[in-house]
């Protein structure tokens, strides 16, 4: 599965490593549904955490698209939010 | 819903309609060619903002250390002449630059991270637009070739999504600059109108406070000099032949090109043992 971490680039991550990353989408999400802040950048660095060790960097002529996308470094719980109204 | 999964729409759907507008697909190659190049060009001109923006905030941080330092001095000036509760008011608003000192680094921690963000999207843009250059002229090559079709749709979705993805890294950064600037030009707001201890000069009340207690007491030892002169009766009398002597100087060091310096000094000497 490839993911995009935002402002960083694509990692292909394999299958097996994908419920530990799902894991911690889901505490992400719980986080915002709580507006906890500092829950929430937690978790964010946790994720990208686990993106960056579990997968490897795609190399820039390889256009395979992704099919999950990780917030930027750093974002706020705000900022998220914001950038998924954009969704409508 | 997971974030992961709607952030990934959310770039998609921005790639999409990036790509709507080209007509076929070799044209499709061009269009989005262009636009990678445009792109890397923004993301190269928000890269010169964020280094402004983070060497103004160092010019302030300059000129707040600067004018804490001149507090600080100030308070042990204050302190020297007795003046307890004037050193008092100078360490008081030197406690308050502080504080904007301090809020200062933080915004250039964040200005640091903003660079670094735009650094390697850079980096990895161009690379990647390279990359597609060359995949560009390939694909076309073989365009004739009904295969070559899926190719270029896969190697547009890809750069369009990278390009998708580092107009959002834009956009963030751009937000930020904004933020940084609208808090500087606040911080400079400050500054200018005195609400902040002047840090760019301009009326100092303290510096006022001591220079008018210095100058008070540079009178009074002056006036006490005067004084014993006056008891002791020898100077008056040499005062003014003297200020006649040092004109008599400057005209001979005209003529004779001396060195100056030594020349007046000279002159001024032999100035004082001429008239009397």
């Amino acid at each position: 599965m490839i993911i995009r971490i935002l402002g960083e680039g694509r990692f292909e991550v394999p299958e097996a490593d994908l419920p530990a990353i799902e894991q911690l989408d889901a505490q992400l999400v719980d986080a915002m549904e709580r507006g906890d802040e500092a829950e929430f950048s937690g978790t964010l660095a946790d994720l990208i955490g686990e993106v960056r060790h579990t997968g490897k960097l795609l190399p820039p002529d390889d256009f395979r698209t992704s099919e999950l996308a990780v917030p930027h470094e750093g974002s706020s719980l705000k900022e998220v939010q914001t950038l998924l109204t954009e969704e409508s | 819903m997971s974030v992961m999964k709607r952030l990934s729409g959310i770039v998609q759907a921005k790639a999409n309609k990036a790509l709507d507008k080209a007509e076929n697909p070799a044209d499709m190659l061009d269009l989005s060619y262009e636009k990678q190049v445009e792109n890397l060009t923004k993301v190269r001109r928000a890269l010169a903002d964020v280094a402004t923006a983070k060497k103004r905030l160092e010019l302030q941080a300059a000129e707040l250390q600067s004018q804490a330092q001149k507090l600080q001095d100030q308070a042990k000036q204050a302190l020297s002449q007795g003046n307890e509760d004037l050193a008092r008011e100078a360490l008081s608003r030197r406690a308050g630059l502080a504080d904007q000192l301090q809020n200062l680094g933080t915004q250039h921690q964040q200005v640091e991270a903003q660079q670094q963000q735009l650094e390697v999207t850079s980096q990895r843009l161009q690379t990647q637009v390279e990359a597609f250059r060359t995949k560009k002229e390939t694909l076309k090559a073989s365009y004739t070739a009904s295969k070559a079709e899926a190719g270029i749709g896969e190697a547009v979705s890809g750069i369009s999504e990278s390009m998708a993805s580092a107009g959002m890294t834009l956009d963030r950064a751009q937000d930020k600059i904004a933020q940084m600037q609208a808090r500087a030009g606040a911080i400079d707001e400050l500054l200018d109108s005195g609400a902040l201890p002047d840090a760019l000069g301009g009326g100092d009340d303290i510096q006022r406070e001591l220079d008018s207690t210095s100058q008070q007491s540079q009178v009074d030892s002056e006036l006490a000099a005067l004084k014993s002169e006056i008891g002791s009766g020898s100077g008056t009398g040499g005062e003014l032949p003297a200020a006649g002597a040092s004109g008599a100087g400057q005209a001979s060091d005209a003529a004779g090109g001396a060195a100056p310096g030594a020349g007046g000094l000279d002159i001024g000497g032999s100035a004082t043992g001429a008239p009397a």
